[in-house]
């Protein structure tokens, strides 16, 4: 009795609800002219005063609510090849006026004057990628097996939300951070050092090292999460034969782990290659084939952010960049792909 | 000593220098902000728009990045929250095959990695397609949901692997349906994961700029419309960086200030509500 009451009075409250979402539809089409606003509630309006008449069973509920699941899961897939498709799509014009050889292999890249060589941007992408990498893949390991292994149960505590928020930060903050010491420190101090009197810090080698600052907590959680499933029983194993516990590590964990950790080092790399703001910042902006490492150069994610504003004034350049926005969405796939195979041929063969 | 311990001194004095240079990094980084960022904040500078010569001298405030920020990153992640978490449910056992729903998984996780500047050019080629060059608030929404539904839709389905079989079978043999199940015990279930992701995909979303560099333009006012182009705080970072005058160049701190304490204020919002949603799950 009391069940029944409490749904008329439900159907009471939406049907109160549904007439104030039509004011309000109203209101923001004739007051603040969002026409999106006002389709918005309208439909709203339309759903709630449908609910009113049509007799809704718990049967219905299941069917158009399971089919609504189903329609948005493959809609997913649909984005992802939409992205792909759209992608390839944009970039037909540029691959029809330049060939592909030249697109790769030439090394002049002049919007202005119509050529459209990318390979010192290549070349450049993977140098920084490459240096950010060695930097930051010992650094994370060594973190990630001290976290996990030796660290006392309270500094644990403390260090995770250390790096959960460092994944959080910002590019535009690391950028602006990299600007304010890593620049200066180079061009005082790392450059001369290695001899290079004339760096202006705004260089490869400045970009790397933000780009290795940015990896770490990809690298570390992901590690994290894979040493902490290689069950007792191993490790307790190697102990009890007389292994200390640092050759338990090395010989057990880092064996048995090693497929999280390559497949975290894959979505690192994937990250460092496709990170834009934070490198656009530092690098210096010159599609140059660099001479060393303390000189300016240019990422093929920074170069988009760093050209786009003249795609209204050269408009096969907007091609040339979408072109460029499909290497970078095809490597990430490629190294995705690997690490995911990587993960699977490895559950298939270890079996503990 | 012997070979072996003297090694172990060895790797954990290096394990140790490492996990400083991790958290060092994270304290510099906060440490720097805030010192060259709290000087130039005043009342004036978070309650007025960047009108007039916010960019050129002194005066003027960032309020319109403010609000353009928040109307960006909050429909975009109430929109990439519908999404994911009909995805999430759908991938359960009950709904999808497994080799299925692992292909979607694989997909989502592709999604993940893709760079955010190529969501940005992906707007860009629609924009092009319908000839609305310049930027609007519409495609900015449009990038930052693609890029917030796969981190979203993970958190959310790693928290729902963790729901325990019996607790579904025991829905079930009430007589529950399938639907009902998913969105009333599931969901329930899962609510810490839920609100770890919303939270993670919202200081994703709102901490971008690739995707939205290229997506939203840039104005001095408050958007009027969803069609009006529209400042954002990572945006406005750029564009301050860029100026020669030095008293304009430290607002961008002052502005990456603020982006900090959003960030940071999410993560300890997120501590908060996953302890406490986390109270009232069975195990």
């Amino acid at each position: 009795m009391s069940r029944i009451k409490r749904i008329d009075v439900l159907k009471n409250k939406l049907l109160l609800v549904s007439i104030v979402s039509l004011i309000f539809s109203f209101i923001f089409l004739f007051i603040f002219k969002f026409f999106f606003l006002f389709v918005g509630f309208l439909v709203l309006f339309i759903i709630l005063l449908l609910y009113n008449f049509i007799k809704v069973t718990r049967k219905l509920y299941d069917v158009v609510g399971t089919r609504l699941m189903l329609f948005i899961t493959v809609s997913v897939i649909f984005i992802f090849f939409l992205l792909l498709a759209s992608l390839i799509q944009g970039s037909f014009r540029i691959i029809g006026e330049e060939s592909l050889s030249e697109l790769a292999f030439s090394s002049t890249w002049k919007p202005f004057s119509g050529e459209f060589g990318l390979f010192a941007v290549i070349v450049d992408t993977l140098i920084v990628t490459a240096i950010s990498m060695l930097i930051a893949v010992p650094i994370s390991l060594l973190s990630a097996i001290y976290i996990a292994e030796y660290a006392p149960k309270k500094f644990r505590n403390i260090v995770r939300p250390f790096i959960d928020v460092l994944a959080g930060v910002p590019s535009v903050v690391f950028g602006l951070c990299a600007l304010l010491i890593f620049v200066p420190v180079v061009r005082d101090t790392i450059a001369p050092f290695f001899g290079n009197k004339i760096s202006s810090g705004f260089s490869l080698f400045t970009a790397s090292l933000i780009l290795s600052i940015m990896v770490f907590p990809i690298i570390i959680s992901l590690c994290l999460e894979s040493f902490n499933s290689v069950p007792l029983a191993l490790k307790e194993a190697s102990l009890s034969v007389g292994a200390t516990k640092w050759e338990t590590v090395k010989k057990v964990i880092f064996r048995a782990s090693g497929p999280g950790i390559l497949s975290a080092i894959f979505l690192g790399f994937g990250r460092a290659f496709g990170e834009t703001i934070a490198v656009a910042m530092v690098i210096g902006n010159q599609e140059l084939i660099p001479k060393s490492l303390f000189g300016p150069g240019q990422t093929l994610a920074s170069l988009i952010a760093s050209t786009y504003t003249e795609v209204s004034s050269i408009p096969i350049l907007a091609s040339a960049l979408i072109f460029v926005a499909l290497i970078l969405f095809i490597v990430v796939l490629i190294f995705n792909l690997l690490g995911y195979f990587v993960l699977r041929r490895a559950s298939k063969r270890w079996k503990y | 000593m012997n070979r072996r311990t003297l090694e172990e001194k060895i790797f954990i004095v290096l394990m140790l220098a490492s996990v400083f240079i991790v958290m060092g990094s994270l304290i510099l980084i906060v440490a720097v902000i805030t010192l060259n960022g709290v000087p130039s904040l005043s009342l004036e500078i978070l309650t007025q728009t960047s009108e007039g010569g916010f960019y050129l001298g002194p005066g003027g405030g960032f309020l319109n990045a403010i609000i353009g920020s928040l109307l960006l990153a909050l429909p975009a992640t109430g929109l990439a929250f519908l999404f994911s978490i009909a995805i999430a449910l759908y991938l359960q056992k009950d709904f999808l095959h497994p080799s299925f729903a692992n292909f979607i998984r694989l997909c989502l996780d592709i999604l993940w990695g893709v760079p955010s500047i190529v969501y940005g050019v992906f707007c860009l080629t629609i924009m092009i397609a319908v000839g609305m060059i310049g930027g609007s608030l519409l495609f900015g929404i449009i990038a930052l949901t693609l890029l917030e539904i796969p981190i979203i839709t993970r958190s959310i389905d790693e928290s729902i692997k963790m729901v325990p079989t019996g607790l579904k079978e025991s829905a079930y043999s009430l007589g529950s349906t399938k639907f009902e199940t998913a969105v009333k015990v599931v969901r329930r279930q899962a609510m810490p994961g839920i609100i770890a992701g919303v939270l993670l995909g919202f200081g994703r979303g709102i901490g971008d700029a690739a995707s939205i560099l290229l997506t939203v333009g840039d104005s001095n006012y408050f958007p009027s419309s969803i069609t009006d182009q529209t400042a954002a705080l990572p945006t406005m970072i750029l564009n301050l960086v860029s100026m020669p005058d030095q008293v304009v160049q430290n607002k961008a701190y002052a502005v990456a200030f603020i982006l900090l304490v959003i960030v940071l204020l999410i993560s300890i919002i997120t501590r908060y509500l996953t302890k406490k949603s986390s109270k009232h799950i069975i195990k």
